[in-house]
């Protein structure tokens, strides 16, 4: 940029030698600037004023445009925008393994007042109190009264409540529309349903979310519309799912338990087919948790996968499969079995004296802690915790329910010997009825681990091998034995070669030691036995069998008829055809009646 | 014999005062002024019974108190408009100084009237709203800064302006007023724009701007939820602006007759931020275009006026109060039509509010004083280039 110099020497000196003052010059080019500064900056400024008044006059125009645009569209009827459709009301329906509905929505309404536009509060809230007899028309007359702008009378209406209130008249009782969830069903499968609830409500629409059970594991699925309303499928079946329960809640009555429990497995896939849990509730009105008391009596309490026992001799063929897998005993192995037997101070005991030594079969057949004992002792530590761990004993199950992490198994704090011992005849370590029945059916299916699930699965490829296909059909034909002429001679149902074990566990006083009469009673049972399909557990809480001269509270006296009448009911319903069982053909022989 | 006593009589030097005015002022736009007051009171006349029935008051009293305050309005628009720019900015410097101390005096004396906002004075008979006056004294200022910066060895008259500027935000924003807020900010803008903003300052602030919304939309959820309610096909019926745009649409192109409007009972800012949609309702397109055309023409015109105007001041002043003038119509009238997010803004001369009014009137006074036809050189032009 040239800069024209505000004093120019030429014309300085010029003006100096005529004697003129050189500052007029400087004045001089100071104005020139200034003006052409100012010529400058007005072009600038004029074009600027164009353009806005341009870009005002077509703001204008656009505003106008957009009024007459207005004006031309018909009015239409108000419509209520859906101001609250980000709340999305959808959930999918839950069906049982046959596509029946154990999870559905009604659509109902809820009921809420803007107490400025009633025109007779007073009268309003009396005629809500005669119609809802829970409401108190004092409190709704306050709120109607008062400032409030806004207030939820009703979260849930029948059609016949809502004809009522409209027949009230009132312009400021208003209703929104809601989709409630319902169980059709009622209590039947209570704990797998788990509940669900109104989470973030709005007038036009509320979420329903899940509380427990299902409903909750899957509640994220359940309400994603990229599933297109396609229903969740459980593996419970409804039929059989009802007779379990209404047979488990018959014997628990006859045994005068106070709690029961029953799971019925598929063997191979580890679907469930049925899971009750008793006392139970209604889903539709699942009761608050009890503030007091023993949670694990509560009704919502599920037994199943939430309570861990310690479980008895249902455990015994853990360690003999072990021992039998690794060849360290064979059925015919004989064991002593001396009560009581001593080891360090502690005493083990058997139910009765069954002398010197039998064989193993026998040890299980007739339920004998010390040659149980024994066995173990050859595994060790190390090895028969290595297998429990295998068979998923020792963490929570991976059942898909909010309620398995919390049934988490209590297990010894340090293993020693003795421990080995109690555990191996199911003292010591508890587990949930779930677990035992993941466990049974990994060793009884032929040897390979079975990972239970509540959703209908196709056929999953067999999991990793626990036992040998040998050990778990010897194991089968001694739990068949158990029934045959065992401690379980009461779960003979026949055509179906039901096999099982028992097991009667003291139940822990938590005051230390255990009561001398209160038992955990199980029935761990498999049939057919000799082409399996299904284990079941069934779990007696506290039973006790009075029909005769004393109460007798042993699994073989309670839990096992009420199982042996589930099966008698229910494999007829799952297809199993009462058949002639196949004499034994293993290089076993259990000839001996 | 008294002229050789006392001297001569002071001769009058060119002509009187009110013939100059008529001959000089801007006709259109001061009758367009006129036309629109009168338009208020008649839509007043129509929104504000149902108000007034509401505050237990006779029907037309509100229509009464703003012809009163109407008629203040106009003798103060008169006589602003009467002044020379140099009158007017003397008063509008002092009017700027005055309101900004009351406007700093609101969080010790001020009310909020139960709307959450400290932005009023009550006067007993009456309320003022500071800000409404801070406006056009703030343009004058801001426009005698600028052009004393175009002097050759000038103040930093810029810099001084931006920094008057932002203080006044920060003092409305606090109260909070955002909309007036941005008026400020705006009006600003103009004076700066004209007085010669370099381009690329100009796009780096639209691009703050677009910086600024989107982080705001980010960060906070009420402006999201704000400008997702304005984006959305769809309204809620039960909203101010659903019943604006359901009024709209009943008005069609005739409307539906004096008097026979439904949106008043519903709207509970009818005779103010909403008085367009009972304009378009009762009296249809038709009123609507003309209150637009009205509009548009005050400011078109004083724009153009200005594009001849040499004196820096009077240009940037005057194009600041037509452009503040013109976006408070604009923002207003954009709302109801839903092509601006919900922001409460009165319309000039149309709307009810007394302090408002009288606000207006002194804003457009000096409109009118500033856009007065003056010599503008043109023969001296004419001889110094000629001579050249």
């Amino acid at each position: 940029m040239i800069r024209t110099p505000l004093r120019p020497l030429a014309r300085i000196l010029s003006a100096r030698d005529r004697g003129e003052n050189p500052d007029a010059i400087e004045r001089e080019n100071l104005r020139l600037r200034h003006e052409a500064m100012r010529d400058k900056s007005r072009q600038r400024a004029e074009g600027r004023l164009l353009v806005m008044g341009l870009l005002f006059f077509s703001a204008f125009t656009v505003v106008g445009a957009r009024m007459g645009l207005l004006a031309a569209t018909d009015p239409v009827e108000p419509r209520a925008a859906a101001s609250g459709a980000s709340i999305l009301a959808q959930r999918a329906d839950i069906v049982d393994r046959e596509g029946r509905i154990l999870a559905t929505n009604l659509v109902t309404h809820s009921l809420y007042a803007q107490p400025q536009s009633m025109v007779e509060p007073e009268r309003a809230a009396v005629e809500l109190a005669a119609i809802f007899p829970d409401l108190d028309a004092e409190d709704l007359k306050e709120d109607f009264t008062g400032s409030r702008k806004f207030l939820w009378i009703k979260k849930k209406i029948s059609p016949e409540q809502m004809q009522a209130v409209h027949d009230i008249g009132d312009p400021g009782l208003l209703f929104g529309p809601r989709e409630m969830r319902i169980y059709p069903n009622g209590a039947l499968a209570a704990h797998v349903l788990g509940g669900a609830s109104f989470g973030r409500e709005g007038v036009h629409s509320a979420e329903v979310i899940g509380t427990a059970g299902v409903e909750k594991t899957f509640d994220g699925w359940l309400r994603d519309p990229g599933n297109g309303g396609q229903p969740l499928q459980l593996s419970i079946d409804l039929g059989i799912q009802a007779t379990v329960e209404e047979v488990l809640y018959g014997g628990m009555k006859l045994m005068n338990a106070k709690g029961a429990t029953a799971i019925l497995m598929d063997i191979h896939s580890g679907e469930v087919v049925a899971m009750a849990s008793l006392p139970d509730f209604d889903p539709n009105t699942r009761p608050q948790p009890a503030l007091k008391g023993d949670p694990s009596d509560s009704p919502l309490f599920n037994r199943a996968v939430q309570g861990v026992y310690e479980l008895g001799s249902t455990f015994k063929i853990f360690a003999i499969a072990q021992a039998m897998d690794l060849d360290l005993v064979n059925p015919e192995t004989h064991i002593a079995t001396k009560s009581p037997m001593i080891w360090g101070k502690h005493r083990i005991r058997d139910f009765k004296d069954y002398g010197a030594e039998l064989s193993v079969t026998d040890i299980i057949v007739k339920s004998s802690n010390i040659g149980t004992a024994r066995v173990a002792l050859m595994l060790g530590a190390e090895r028969q915790k290595a297998f429990l761990g295998t068979l998923g004993l020792l963490e929570p199950t991976a059942i898909e329910m909010v309620e398995a992490p919390t049934g988490k198994p209590i297990l010894p704090r340090n293993w020693p010997e003795i421990t080995t011992m109690t555990v191996s005849y199911g003292h010591g370590l508890s587990a949930s009825p779930l677990h035992l029945a993941a466990a049974y059916a990994s060793v009884l299916n032929g040897g390979t681990k079975v990972t239970p699930t509540i959703l209908k699965s196709p056929m999953p490829a067999p999991g990793p091998r626990v036992v040998s296909e040998e050990t778990s059909s010897i194991l089968r034909s001694m739990l068949r034995a158990v029934v045959t002429r065992g401690t379980a001679s009461f779960g003979e149902v026949p055509g179906y070669a039901v096999g099982g074990k028992t097991g009667s566990a003291d139940k822990p006083n938590p005051q230390g030691g255990y009561y001398k009469d209160r038992l955990i009673a199980t029935f761990a049972s498999v049939f057919p036995s000799h082409d399996p399909k299904y284990v079941m557990i069934i779990t007696l809480d506290e039973p006790s069998e009075n029909s005769g001269s004393e109460p007798r509270r042993t699994a073989g006296w309670t839990a096992v008829p009420v199982g042996a009448e589930i099966i008698r009911r229910v494999a007829p319903m799952l297809g199993l055809r009462p058949e002639v069982e196949p004499p034994a053909q293993h290089g076993i022989t259990l000839v001996r009646n | 014999m008294t002229e050789m006593v006392f001297g001569t009589m002071p001769a009058r030097v060119g002509e009187p005062v009110l013939p100059r005015w008529w001959r000089t002022i801007d006709k259109w736009s001061l009758s367009s002024v006129l036309l629109l007051f009168g338009i208020g009171l008649l839509l007043g006349l129509a929104a504000s019974p149902p108000l007034a029935e509401k505050n237990g008051l006779h029907p037309f009293y509100y229509v009464e108190r703003q012809a009163l305050f109407g008629f203040i309005a106009l003798l103060v628009m008169l006589a602003v408009s009467m002044m020379s720019p140099s009158q007017v900015r003397r008063i509008g410097v002092l009017g700027f100084l005055v309101s900004f101390v009351a406007l700093m005096g609101l969080p010790f004396f001020g009310t909020d009237f139960g709307k959450g906002a400290v932005r009023w004075f009550s006067l007993g008979f009456g309320s003022v709203q500071p800000s409404e006056f801070l406006k056009p004294g703030f343009v004058v200022l801001a426009a005698w800064l600028m052009a004393a910066a175009q002097e050759v060895n000038g103040p930093p008259g810029r810099i001084y302006s931006f920094v008057i500027a932002l203080v006044v935000v920060m003092f409305l924003a606090l109260q909070p007023d955002f909309g007036q807020a941005c008026l400020v900010l705006f009006s600003w803008g103009v004076v700066y724009f004209i007085g010669g903003a370099p381009f690329f300052l100009l796009m780096v602030i639209v691009g703050l701007a677009v910086v600024g919304g989107l982080g705001a939309y980010n960060a906070s959820e009420h402006f999201a939820r704000r400008i997702d309610g304005f984006l959305s096909a769809e309204i809620d019926p039960r909203t101010q602006l659903g019943y604006a745009t359901n009024a709209i649409q009943e008005g069609g192109f005739f409307g539906v007759g004096v008097g026979e409007g439904q949106v008043k009972w519903s709207l509970p800012d009818a005779h103010t931020d909403f008085i367009i949609a009972v304009a378009a309702e009762e009296y249809g397109l038709i009123l609507v275009l003309a209150i637009i055309a009205l509009y548009s023409l005050v400011v078109v015109r004083s724009f153009f006026r200005l594009m001849r105007e040499r004196d820096p001041f009077t240009r940037l002043a005057g194009a600041g109060l037509a452009a503040a003038f013109g976006v408070q119509a604009m923002i207003n009238m954009g709302v109801a039509v839903r092509l601006l997010p919900a922001k409460g803004m009165t319309l000039p001369f149309v709307s009810y509010g007394g302090s408002s009014v009288i606000a207006s009137g002194i804003a457009v006074g000096m409109l009118l004083a500033l856009t007065r036809s003056r010599p503008q050189g043109q023969i001296g032009d004419l001889l110094i280039k000629r001579g050249r």
